[in-house]
């Protein structure tokens, strides 16, 4: 846990009036505003410091004790009560994130914030960021996923075709209001890991398959896995190494729009058959011959 | 539209959040909001209402006017449009580089 310069923070000196520190405050939240700077987490960070040094730096109470222990401050209070007793900030009613302030301030103020800064004024709650984790077969399909967040269970249903770092916000399903004000809202981001056998690229879907030597020259029929099965596929005399079939409709749902599909491209490896017979070296050398 | 579940009465989100009507119709006025009147009642449609609840913190919390919140939905808009085809090029690029 390291000290926090809340001076530096807003870019004060410790003689700063409480009017400087109001503009300080005012005049850096515009420029940090989570609000102003969507998906930024830098500028999340930095706004959280922001009000955590107002918060402190606007209560004259606060600001005595801070300055008179500054980076003694853990041997203050250390009787204080558990983490978590205080969520919110300061007047400006945006935040996300589980931990809204420093380990410091929470060693510092614990047990005394929510008596300061927020009065009796109506906060909106936390937005909260989470980050879920999908394999691909879990896109694929629209499924409901219950997730433990700041204490509560949250049943989400997950919509088929989820993209990887698309963010789903569900109003009204983050932190509770304080006094009475609305709660925040959840915002989800899926993190879908590689798939082994299917390449994604929207909604089609791209895979490889071996081919034999002899498939490959005489036609027949093979069993490609899909992500919901197996199709049987006939396979033209003379394929090529490398030739590509699309599958339409087999591919991965389209976000939000039922029934509709991408398509599954196949892309064949023909495979060279290895340790021969004696009697098929001679069967190939008698092809090689009539090929001259 | 005539659907009440997904239609919020302005009066309830004014209550909620301390303001003024007043400041619905003007944002209204300016077209940074949409207002859907069913007999004597004004709703905004409940898909709106984070966009919403983000104008009222602009406004009251970082004193920004009409014109500039007007001008910053504009480029927020182009933020997270872009924000989105990046995210579509990486996708994409993840498929060539695996």
């Amino acid at each position: 846990m390291d000290f926090v310069d809340y001076y530096k923070v807003l870019g004060l000196s410790k003689t700063a009036t409480a009017d400087e520190i109001k503009a300080a405050y005012r005049k850096l939240a515009r420029k940090y505003h989570p609000d102003l700077n969507p998906n930024d987490k830098a500028a999340k960070e930095k706004f959280q410091q922001l009000n955590e040094a107002n918060e402190v730096l606007s209560d004259p109470e606060k600001r005595r004790k801070y300055d008179q222990y500054g980076k003694d401050f853990k041997h203050v209070d250390e009787s204080a009560g558990a983490r978590g007793a205080y969520s919110g900030g300061g007047p400006f009613t945006y935040s996300g994130g589980d931990e809204d302030f420093s380990d410091f301030f929470r060693s510092m103020f614990e047990g005394r914030a929510g008596a300061g800064g927020g009065g009796h004024a109506k906060f909106r709650g936390q937005d909260i960021a989470a980050e879920l984790r999908l394999d691909l077969k879990q896109a694929f399909t629209a499924h409901q996923q219950v997730f433990s967040i700041a204490g509560k269970q949250i049943r989400v249903t997950i919509p088929a075709g989820v993209e990887n770092g698309q963010t789903l916000a569900l109003a009204g399903q983050g932190g509770q209001g304080i006094n009475g004000g609305p709660a925040g809202d959840l915002y989800i981001t899926f993190a879908i890991a590689e798939d082994p056998q299917f390449k994604r690229l929207g909604a089609d879907l791209y895979t490889t398959v071996e081919l034999d030597l002899y498939t490959a020259i005489l036609g027949g029929e093979i069993v490609v896995q899909t992500m919901d099965g197996s199709v049987k596929l006939k396979v033209a005399p003379e394929t090529q190494n490398d030739a590509k079939v699309k599958l339409k409709g087999k591919g991965f749902p389209i976000f939000k729009k039922d029934g509709q599909f991408g398509d599954l491209y196949v892309t064949y490896k023909v495979k060279l058959p290895t340790n021969l017979t004696e009697k098929q070296k001679e069967l190939f050398t008698e092809l090689a011959r009539g090929a001259k | 539209m005539n659907e009440p579940e997904v239609l919020i009465p302005i009066v309830k989100f004014c209550e909620n959040h301390r303001i003024e009507m007043a400041f619905i119709t003007m944002l209204h006025e300016n077209g940074l909001v949409e207002i859907i009147k069913e007999g004597d009642t004004l709703y905004v449609h409940v898909e709106k209402i984070p966009r919403l609840e983000k104008i009222v913190r602009m406004h009251f919390e970082l004193n920004i006017n009409l014109e500039g919140i007007e001008a910053i939905s504009h480029l927020l808009e182009r933020v997270e449009s872009l924000q989105h085809e990046n995210t579509e090029l990486r996708n994409r690029l993840r498929v060539f580089e695996g």
